[in-house]
C-alpha cells in the first residue's frame, strides 16, 4: 500500500487559489472605482474651467442677498451664506423633531386602534392607513398647503377659537409673558423631574420587594407638575399672557406658526403616521397570542395587557423599522422646497441659483442629511440596546 | 321509600346568536359600555363630517365644464377634471399626438400586468420586454414612420410617471442584486464599497440625488457630451432605488441557512453556480413582497421629479391649472383627481403584493 501523500502545497500565486483570485478581483474593483472617480473629477474640473464656474466654499462667507421667510434667529439679506444655511438647518430640525414626536403618538394610536374591539375604530384605522399611505407625500403636502392658502379665510377675518386665530397667515396662539414666576416654575419643573425620577425608582424597588402596586406614572407626573406649580406661585404667580389680537391688516402679538411650517408639519406627520401604524401593528402581531391569553388569565384588563405585557415586548420588534420611519420623515422634510418653507434644501436651491456652485451646495445638503441620519441611528441604536432582552 | 319520579331540569336557553347583522353589531359595536361610548362618539363625529362632505362632493357639485357655473356653485367643481383631464394626464405632450402616448403607455402597463402573472414567468418574457420597449420608444419619440418627433422634455403626465417608475425599477433590480451579493461577499474591499454605497444613498433624500442628476451630471460628463434630462433623472432614480432594493434582497439572502451554501460547495458548485441555482431562487421568492413595496414607494417618489422641472402627473397637474386663471380656484379638485389616480395604482399594487406573499408562503403552509 502506498502511503497517502499529503496534499500539494497551496500555490499562492496561482489563479486556482481562491485567496489570490479574491485579491485580484478586489484590486480590479477598487482600481475601476478610483479611476472612474478621477475621470469624473477631471471632467468636472475641465467643464468648470471651460464655463468659468468658480469652485470652493469661500462663497459661504459672502452676503446671501436673499431674505428668509421664517427663522429662529433674526436674519437679513446682508448676512453671509453660512448663516442662511444655519437657519435652514434649524428649520429642518425644528420640523423633523416636532414631526417625529407627533407621528409617533398618532401612529401608535392608530396602530393600536387596529386591535380595538370596536369595529368602527378598526375600520377608521384601516381606512386611514390605506388612504394616506397610497398617496405621494409631495401631493399631500401640496394639498395641505393649498388648504392653508386658499380655503382658510384671510388674516383680516380669521377663524377665532378662544385665543387662537387660524387664517391664511397661519396659526396665532397666546404665549405666556416671561416673568420671574415662569423662571422659578421652570426650575421647579427641573427639581420636580428629579424628585419624580427618584420616587419612581423607590416605587419600583418597593414593588419588587413587597408586591404592592404603586402608581408609576400619575404620581411622578403629579410630583413634577406640583413642583412646577409651587415654583410659579413662589415666583409671584404671574399669569399675564401675550395673546394675539386682531390688527388692521394682520394678527398682531402672540406666537405664530406660518402656513408653510404648518402644512409641512401636518403633511409629514399624517403621511408617516400611516407607516408607523403599520410598524406598530406588525410589532404587536409579532407578540405571541399566548402572552395576552396568559395576561387575561392573570386578571389583567385589556388596557393593562396592552400596556404591561404586549407593548414592552412589541417594542423590541418595533424599534428598528421605527428608526427607518423617523429617518424617512427627516429626509422627506426636504420636500419643503416645493411649498416654500425655508429648510436647508430650499436655502441650498436658492444658493445654487445665485452662485452656480452646484457641487458645493449639494455636498452641504448631503452632509447635513447624512449626519442627521447617523445621529438618529446612533440614538435609536442606544435605545434599542436598552429595550433589548437582557441576556447573559 | 319515596317515589322517584323523573324530574327534568329546566331547558337551557338558546345559545346567543352569533350570526347575522344584528349579532355582528352587538358584538362589534355595542359589546360593553366602553365600546358603545366609542361607537356613539365616532358615529357623532362621522355624522357631523360626512354629510357636508357628501353634499360638497356630490349633491352641490358641478359636473359640467363651465367655470362660470363653477364659480357660483357651493360644491365641488368636477368640471375642471372634464375640461383639463387631457392636460393633467398627458401634460406637455403635443395635443394631437396624445393617442401615441396612450397606446404606448397602455402597452407598457399591459406588459407590467402580464409580468405580474404566474403563467407569464417564462424565458420569453425578457424578449417581450425588449420588443415592447422598442415599440414604446418609437411611438413616444417618433421621427420615423411618418410620426412627428416629440422631444423627451415634452414627455409628461401619467405616461412619464409610469415610464420612470417601471424603467427605474427594472434597471435597479440587477444593480441591487449585485450590491446585495457584494455586501455579503467574503472580500472586504468589495463588501465595504457596497456598504458605503448603500448607506450613503439611504442617508440622503431623493431630492438631493435628483438635484445631482439635474445640476451636477452635466459637469461630470466630458465636454460636448450632453445627456438628455430624462435619462439623467432616470439614472438618478435608478441608483437611488437600487440602494433600497439591495437592502431588501440582502434580507432574503440572510434568511437562507448556511447549510445550503455549504451543501452546494460539497457538490462542487462554483460561487456563481451556488448563487444562481441554490441561493437566489429561494431568496428572491422570499423578497418579492418587499420588492413590490419598493415599487410602490418608487412610484410615489416619481412625483418628486416635478421639482427638477420634469412634468410627471403632479407637475402636469400644477401646470394645467396654473396656466389658466379661470380654472385656478379649482386646483383642489384637480389634486383630488390625481390623488385618486395615485391611490388606484398604489392600492392595487399593495393588494398584488399581499396576494404574492400568500403564493410564496404556500410551500410553507402545506
Amino acid at each position: 500500500m502506498t502511503p497517502t501523500s499529503s496534499p500539494p502545497p497551496k500555490k499562492t500565486w496561482s489563479w486556482r487559489s481562491q485567496a489570490f483570485r479574491a485579491l485580484v478581483y478586489q484590486v480590479v474593483a477598487v482600481a475601476v472605482i478610483v479611476l472612474t472617480v478621477l475621470y469624473l473629477a477631471n471632467n468636472t474640473a475641465t467643464n468648470m474651467r471651460a464655463r468659468g464656474i468658480q469652485s470652493g466654499f469661500d462663497f459661504l462667507s459672502s452676503a446671501a442677498g436673499f431674505d428668509i421667510g421664517e427663522s429662529i434667529f433674526p436674519f437679513d439679506s446682508g448676512e453671509p451664506y453660512w448663516r442662511a444655511y444655519l437657519i435652514g438647518l434649524t428649520n429642518t430640525l425644528r420640523v423633523a423633531v416636532l414631526g417625529i414626536v407627533l407621528t409617533t403618538l398618532l401612529g401608535t394610536l392608530i396602530g393600536v386602534g387596529r386591535f380595538s374591539r370596536n369595529a368602527l375604530v378598526r375600520g377608521l384605522c384601516v381606512t386611514y392607513v390605506e388612504f394616506f399611505r397610497n398617496i405621494p407625500v409631495l401631493l399631500q403636502l401640496l394639498m395641505w398647503y393649498l388648504m392653508f392658502t386658499e380655503v382658510l379665510p384671510a388674516a383680516t377675518e380669521p377663524w377665532v377659537l378662544g385665543p387662537f386665530f387660524l387664517s391664511k397667515g397661519g396659526l396665532n396662539f397666546p404665549i405666556p409673558v416671561w416673568a420671574t414666576g415662569q423662571l422659578v416654575a421652570s426650575w421647579g419643573l427641573l427639581v420636580g423631574l428629579v424628585v419624580a425620577w427618584w420616587y419612581r425608582r423607590l416605587a419600583i424597588r418597593s414593588f419588587e420587594l413587597t408586591g404592592k402596586v404603586k402608581s408609576l406614572f400619575w404620581a411622578p407626573a403629579a410630583i413634577a407638575l406640583g413642583c412646577s406649580l409651587l415654583g410659579w406661585i413662589l415666583g409671584g404667580a404671574n399669569s399675564e399672557w401675550n395673546a394675539p389680537k386682531q390688527g388692521e391688516f394682520a394678527i398682531e402679538n402672540g406666537g405664530s406658526l406660518t402656513p408653510e411650517f404648518l402644512s409641512l408639519l401636518i403633511g409629514l406627520t399624517i403621511y408617516t403616521a400611516a407607516f408607523v401604524a403599520e410598524v406598530v401593528r406588525g410589532g404587536i402581531q409579532a407578540v405571541s397570542l399566548g402572552q395576552s391569553e396568559a395576561a387575561s388569565a392573570l386578571g389583567l384588563s385589556r388596557g393593562q395587557t396592552m400596556r404591561l405585557v404586549i407593548l414592552p415586548q412589541a417594542l423590541r420588534v418595533i424599534i428598528p423599522p421605527m428608526t427607518n420611519q423617523f429617518l424617512n420623515l427627516t429626509k422627506n422634510s426636504s420636500l419643503a422646497v416645493a411649498i416654500g418653507y425655508p429648510d436647508v434644501v430650499s436655502i441650498a436651491n436658492t444658493a445654487i441659483n445665485q452662485t452656480g456652485r452646484a457641487v458645493e451646495c449639494i455636498a452641504i445638503i448631503m452632509l447635513v442629511y447624512l449626519s442627521t441620519s447617523l445621529f438618529t441611528s446612533v440614538l435609536m441604536n442606544w435605545y434599542n440596546a436598552r429595550a433589548a432582552i437582557q441576556e447573559r | 321509600m319515596s317515589a322517584q319520579t323523573f324530574q327534568p331540569i329546566a331547558a337551557r336557553s338558546a345559545p346567543i346568536n352569533t350570526d347575522g347583522f344584528v349579532a355582528w353589531c352587538k358584538f362589534n359595536l355595542f359589546r360593553d359600555w366602553k365600546t358603545t361610548l366609542g361607537t356613539a362618539v365616532i358615529g357623532a363625529v362621522l355624522l357631523a363630517i360626512l354629510p357636508p362632505l357628501f353634499r360638497w362632493a356630490v349633491l352641490d357639485a358641478v359636473w359640467v365644464a363651465d367655470y362660470e357655473v363653477c364659480h357660483n356653485a357651493a360644491g365641488a367643481c368636477w368640471g375642471v377634471v372634464r375640461e383639463k383631464f387631457r392636460f393633467i394626464l398627458f401634460g406637455r405632450y403635443p395635443f394631437e399626438e396624445h393617442w401615441r402616448a396612450l397606446i404606448a403607455t397602455t402597452m407598457l402597463l399591459g406588459l407590467i400586468f402580464a409580468s405580474c402573472m404566474r403563467v407569464c414567468w417564462k424565458a420569453w418574457l425578457p424578449l417581450l420586454w425588449a420588443a415592447v420597449l422598442a415599440i414604446y420608444f418609437t411611438l413616444m419619440y417618433g421621427g420615423v414612420l411618418g410620426l412627428a418627433k416629440v422631444e423627451t422634455d415634452m414627455w409628461s403626465g401619467l405616461p412619464l410617471t409610469i415610464l420612470l417608475a417601471s424603467l427605474s425599477m427594472t434597471m435597479a433590480f440587477p444593480i441591487a442584486l449585485l450590491i446585495a451579493l457584494g455586501r455579503r461577499s467574503g472580500m472586504p474591499a468589495i463588501r465595504s464599497l457596497c456598504t458605503v454605497y448603500v448607506e450613503l444613498i439611504r442617508g440622503v433624500p431623493l431630492i438631493s440625488v435628483l438635484f445631482m442628476a439635474s445640476f451636477m451630471f452635466p459637469l461630470l460628463m466630458p465636454q460636448g457630451f450632453n445627456i438628455d434630462v430624462l435619462i439623467r433623472v432616470l439614472a438618478g432614480i435608478t441608483l437611488f432605488a437600487a440602494a433600497y432594493m439591495a437592502e431588501v434582497i440582502r434580507g432574503g439572502l440572510q434568511a437562507i441557512p448556511k447549510g445550503q451554501v455549504e451543501a452546494a460547495a460539497t457538490l462542487g458548485l462554483s460561487y456563481w453556480q451556488t448563487q444562481r441555482k441554490i441561493v437566489l431562487p429561494q431568496a428572491l421568492a422570499m423578497v418579492v413582497p418587499g420588492i413590490m413595496n419598493n415599487f410602490i414607494s418608487t412610484f410615489k417618489d416619481t412625483s418628486l421629479v416635478a421639482i427638477v422641472s420634469l412634468y410627471e402627473l403632479t407637475g402636469a397637474m400644477g401646470m394645467a391649472m396654473n396656466s389658466d386663471a379661470n380654472w385656478r380656484p379649482f386646483r383642489i379638485e384637480g389634486y383630488l383627481f390625481i390623488a385618486l389616480i395615485y391611490f388606484v395604482f398604489c392600492f392595487s399594487m399593495s393588494r398584488y403584493s399581499k396576494w404574492i406573499e400568500k403564493q410564496v408562503n404556500r410551500s410553507k403552509l402545506r
